[in-house]
């Protein structure tokens, strides 16, 4: 009954979303504006009943129902109960429901608290929304219903991809995907705005915390894939520029994009045109990266779900809702007034040029992954690899970091350049003494791309802090102070990034049971290797003393067997120190009882992880400092009319 | 001149889409093909996989005759399904020789017992490792040997019950 229950939950939601559509269509263009009054109830009733049907799924899953073919096909009977859990949203019906679950419940959010927008424009949201989510419910009921059975249920499942085995990896995906699918309620407003044609201020602030909302989430997410794949993958890197991290990346670069340009629409009323196309590609680059996921259109280390069916029904969807909105951008664009003007020297010229650097990248990235496609079009067999996106986004990545120390020590609308540059004269030193201690230090030891990103984390990290110079802390506004976090967890990522590629040490050896290695300062004795047996898989752990001149440390990285489906992978051992990682794994036994060891020690590393959280920080600081005001604004007055 | 770069990114896009479809309905030919088809199979020397058959030696395998040597595992699905045709292959007078990849001997005994036991010999890859080395990527594959020990097709995937008159045509053309 569980399934049918679900199934029955999200056919009446596709019913509902329906119904919203035609309701904002009828109530605005037909001129029936009291149908409009069921428009809000019907987004909530829709999020409600989206919720209904994933909690359902998620019970199917956690009993172990193996009359449903999802979870037969995905889930194992001997699970630990949280990567049966998981396992809800590591496969494709299940993530396409996660999906749609989150925008139904964006939906419901939108309909119930959204107060910024005028009537028209908020009814017009709603229904772009309610559009959008019934292309998904079409995908899901006509295409990948998770509910259905299947006539012979077996003993046991097939299980769950191994290295999605990890905690890390259970909430890793739904926390970009509620960064998705956030930036799809960016998109709705800006269809709204501009078939009410309405794009100004108020329409920015009202679409802010959206973004800011979403921008968080995506962050978050990209930096636990991130040190997910550092730590489970085992080959101990921390990006790979596969085609599916860069599906994450590409809507995190719009999206930064459009928080910036939003913030210029909200504080100046410039950039307004800019701003809706921002959040069209920042939606559709989350489109996109579903559709290159989800298509099997690309080859990657996690793509699942090879189905050229199903990719072509996303494509279609692509082309319907990201045509439609550039075709609505064309036709409606021109109608929209010309916003304030600014000076060349300005705070706005320094986001339009953050602006523009983020969508160069954005497009090198997007090439990057696309080029294997284009020239498979033409006969030929290309694999895009990170020395391209290095060398290439590599650059213009420390040119928007220049931006961003000077962007927040300049004013808004004029200001006069020798003023901006006695404001950036700390940092500027900072970088010279950088450049020449590290001149002195490793000239010619480490590569041009590193040296250049250390001096510009330097500098960058002490502009950061600038704005904050001579300012009454406790009276410095949240916003501020979520900005300046951010700002600064760039740098210290920047930092984090190269120092990994300019200071670690690598060592592979082969080494028996017994014997010591020295490297990098460190002193690793193999004391011994043993099987041993977890909740469903069995591994060969090496036992090890690492010793750095304090008190010696026992270290235990595995090669780990999993039965169903039969899989290898290998946990690496990790020791976190202040200043950096040792990072050790365990690989095949070669002859005569020697196994192969590799050792990375990776100074600061971790800063980069660091980074990321204080970026995500920042956002949410940002978010609330905005947001709070308007609560308390509303508590208020709601006591006093009580 | 303004009226055309708004109208840029539709026309951008619209050509995004002509690729993503014409990469998405171009038929699928990722599959990795060994660049070992005519060249002499790798040496190997492998354990026995199954407990009632002999083990398997690279050597074993050009004996003048052309010959099958299946790639399979007692855990894969479209293994069993495969099996089949196996049976058909050897009723019409085929040798075959396998190699069990990550396996373990009862598995092996017990997948044989249920699907049928077509094999003359049966060598256990337990590391894959001769499996890497034949330029094979998956399980099942299956290779057409010809009576020199050279490798003269590989099928990659399960044989379907049409892909067994072409595998003899394959045999007949090694001869």
């Amino acid at each position: 009954m569980i399934a049918e229950t679900g199934l029955a939950a999200l056919w009446l939601a596709a019913a509902l979303a329906l119904l919203q559509l035609l309701l904002t269509f009828v109530g605005l263009r037909g001129g029936k504006p009291e149908l409009l009054a069921a428009v809000r109830p019907a987004a909530v009733a829709q999020g409600v009943l989206t919720a209904t049907a994933f909690a359902l799924l998620v019970a199917l899953f956690l009993r172990s129902d193996m009359s449903v073919l999802l979870v037969a096909t995905n889930s194992h009977s001997m699970k630990p109960w949280l990567y049966k859990f998981a396992g809800t949203w590591g496969n494709h019906e299940g993530s396409m429901l996660l999906w749609v679950t989150v925008m139904g419940v964006a939906g419901a959010a939108v309909a119930l608290f959204e107060r910024a927008l005028t009537r028209a424009a908020h009814m017009a949201t709603l229904g772009g929304q309610a559009a959008i989510s019934l292309g998904f419910y079409a995908f899901l009921l006509f295409s990948s219903n998770p509910f259905a059975r299947i006539a012979q249920p077996p003993a046991d499942g097939q299980g769950l991809n191994p290295l999605l085995q990890d905690p890390g990896l259970a909430f890793h995906p739904p926390t970009l995907y509620l960064g998705y699918v956030g930036l799809s309620v960016a998109f709705s407003f800006a269809i709204g705005a501009l078939l009410t044609r309405q794009v100004d201020a108020a329409f920015a602030r009202a679409m802010r915390p959206w973004v800011l909302a979403a921008w968080v989430l995506l962050t978050l997410g990209i930096t636990a894939g991130s040190y997910w794949a550092y730590y489970e993958l085992g080959w101990g890197g921390w990006w790979f520029w596969d085609p599916v991290e860069n599906a994450s990346l590409m809507p995190w670069l719009a999206a930064t994009a459009l928080l910036h340009s939003v913030t210029v629409l909200a504080t100046r009323d410039a950039l307004r045109a800019w701003t809706i196309m921002l959040a069209v590609i920042a939606f559709s680059m989350s489109m996109v990266g579903t559709f290159l996921v989800r298509s099997g259109i690309l080859t990657s280390v996690h793509a699942f779900a090879v189905d050229p069916a199903r990719g072509s029904f996303i494509l279609a969807l692509l082309a319907i809702y990201i045509g439609g909105a550039l075709a609505l951008f064309g036709w409606r664009i021109g109608s929209v007034r010309e916003g304030a003007p600014f000076e060349l020297v300005s705070r706005e010229t320094m986001l339009v040029a953050n602006n523009l650097l983020l969508s160069v990248i954005l497009g090198i990235v997007l090439i990057g992954t696309l080029y294997p496609l284009m020239t498979e079009a033409f006969g030929h067999k290309v694999s895009v690899g990170a020395p391209y996106f290095d060398r290439i986004a590599g650059p213009l990545a420390l040119a928007l970091m220049v931006v961003l120390a000077a962007g927040p020590l300049t004013r808004w609308r004029r200001d006069r350049a020798a003023a901006v540059g006695r404001r950036l004269i700390v940092p500027v030193v900072i970088a010279i003494i950088a450049v020449g201690s590290l001149a002195v230090l490793a000239w010619g030891r480490i590569g041009i791309l590193p040296f250049l990103g250390l001096v510009i984390a330097l500098s960058v990290g002490a502009a950061s802090i600038a704005p904050l110079w001579k300012r009454n802390l406790w009276r410095t506004p949240l916003f501020t102070w979520g900005m300046v976090i951010a700002h600064l967890g760039c740098a210290v990522s920047l930092a984090g990034m190269a120092c990994d590629s300019a200071f670690t040490v690598e060592k592979l050896v082969a080494a028996r049971p017994g014997d010591m290695i020295q490297t990098a300062g460190w002193t690793i004795r193999f004391d011994r290797i043993m099987p041993i047996a977890g909740d469903n898989w069995t591994a060969l752990q090496a036992d090890m003393t690492v010793d750095r001149g304090g008190a010696p440390t026992l270290i235990r990285p595995q090669s780990r067997f999993f039965s169903s489906p039969p899989t290898t992978t290998s946990e690496a051992a990790l020791l976190t120190r202040w200043n950096g990682q040792l990072y050790v794994v365990l690989g095949e036994e070669v002859e005569g009882n020697r196994w192969q060891l590799r050792i990375w020690w990776k100074p600061f590393v971790t800063l980069i992880w660091l980074g990321g959280v204080m970026i995500a920080l920042g956002g949410a600081l940002a978010l609330v400092g905005r947001e709070r005001r308007g609560w308390l604004m509303k508590w208020r007055s709601r006591r006093a009319m009580a | 001149m303004k009226k055309l770069w708004i109208w840029l990114p539709l026309a951008l896009f619209l050509a995004f889409i002509g690729l993503f479809a014409s990469g998405l309905f171009q038929p699928d030919d990722r599959i990795i093909h060994s660049r070992l088809v005519g060249q002499p199979l790798p040496a190997f020397t492998l354990p026995a996989g199954a407990s009632d058959r002999p083990a398997l030696v690279s050597a074993d395998l050009a004996t003048g005759r052309p010959r099958l040597l299946n790639i399979f595992a007692s855990w894969c699905v479209p293994c069993a399904a495969e099996a089949p045709q196996l049976m058909a292959l050897k009723q019409a007078g085929v040798e075959i020789d396998a190699i069990a990849i990550r396996d373990a001997r009862p598995d092996v005994d017990a997948f044989l017992k249920r699907y049928g036991n077509p094999y003359a010999r049966i060598g256990l890859d337990a590391r894959s490792g001769v499996q890497i080395a034949l330029g094979s990527s998956g399980v099942p594959e299956t290779f057409v040997i010809d009576g020199k020990g050279r490798i003269a097709y590989q099928h990659i995937g399960d044989i379907r019950a049409d892909d067994v008159p072409m595998i003899l045509d394959r045999l007949r053309d090694a001869q």
